[in-house]
């Protein structure tokens, strides 16, 4: 077990940040790629794992857990505004039956 | 050390995969596989907490939550709206600029130190759990408050309105 950790120490920190950036970027991609609502909101999801992820491997990099436990209540939030988010987008679609977000931009139905 | 850049890999590959595939169900899966990849990496990291959260929360409540609207909402690929080509490629230049200046900004610092587990015990729920009922007793109580909101918001929100509802 100990030996397998060890395959961690090897890697720079920067590989780190520079895997989160890239996801996080993938995301932003995502966003602005696509008009389907629920994989707007699955790219959102990606932005935050990729944030998530970054500040476990600082908290691992400085030894303090206080990052991981931020990670738990990203977690938490994430859950909470994904049943707010689905509930809004289901809404809509009961109103224009419709997911595509070019939609809404009148802000009326 | 290698098997970091084969996960790394991995989760690149199955992130580009969710925001290009055309059909929203295959999205949802790709992204069940890179969220997969991210538990190994907190398992890398020696995270036991965050791995099993990561697993349960994302893999197991998050995701089926979107495939359940999916389902609820009943896409296919004819109905998919699809962005013009001109809005397109402004997009993927966009992203891409903003994953440039990010890596470059990165690149021009120089190696840093490696990620050295100095406490092994750092990331297992004894450990974690010390901390989370100490110092955050507060925002974890205002926590369970956030979820009971959310959870009566999402039924508000969801419950067909007579009144409203043309």
């Amino acid at each position: 077990m100990e030996s397998f950790f060890e395959t961690v120490k090897t890697v720079p920190l920067n590989h780190y940040i520079i895997l989160s950036s890239v996801i996080f970027s993938i995301g932003v991609i995502g966003v602005l790629l696509r008009r389907n609502a629920i994989v707007i909101f699955m790219s959102v999801e990606l932005m935050l794992n990729a944030v998530n992820l970054l500040l476990t491997a600082f908290s691992v990099y400085h030894g303090d857990p206080n990052g991981q436990v931020f990670v738990f209540f990203i977690m938490a939030l994430a859950a909470a505004e994904v049943a707010v988010g689905l509930a809004i987008i289901v809404m809509i679609y009961r109103n224009t039956n419709s997911v595509d977000i070019n939609v809404l931009n009148r802000l009326k139905w | 050390m290698s098997i970091f850049y084969f996960i790394a890999f991995l989760t690149i590959l199955f992130a580009v995969l969710v925001i290009s595939a055309k059909n929203p169900v295959h999205s949802i899966l790709y992204l069940v596989l890179t969220f997969f990849t991210f538990t190994i990496q907190y398992i890398l990291l020696n995270a036991q907490f965050l791995a099993i959260v990561n697993f349960i929360v994302y893999m197991g409540a998050i995701l089926v939550l979107f495939l359940y609207t999916l389902m609820l909402i009943n896409l296919n690929k004819d109905s998919e709206p699809m962005k013009t080509n001109l809005v397109k490629i402004a997009a993927v230049l966009g992203g891409g600029c903003l994953m440039v200046v990010l890596v470059g900004a990165l690149k021009a610092l120089g190696v840093s130190q490696p990620v050295v587990l100095k406490n092994p015990d750092l990331g297992l729920v004894k450990n974690l759990g010390k901390v989370l009922f100490n110092e955050f007793l507060l925002p974890f109580e205002v926590s369970s408050l956030l979820l009971l909101s959310a959870m009566v918001g999402a039924v508000l929100l969801a419950t067909k309105d007579k009144k409203t509802t043309a």
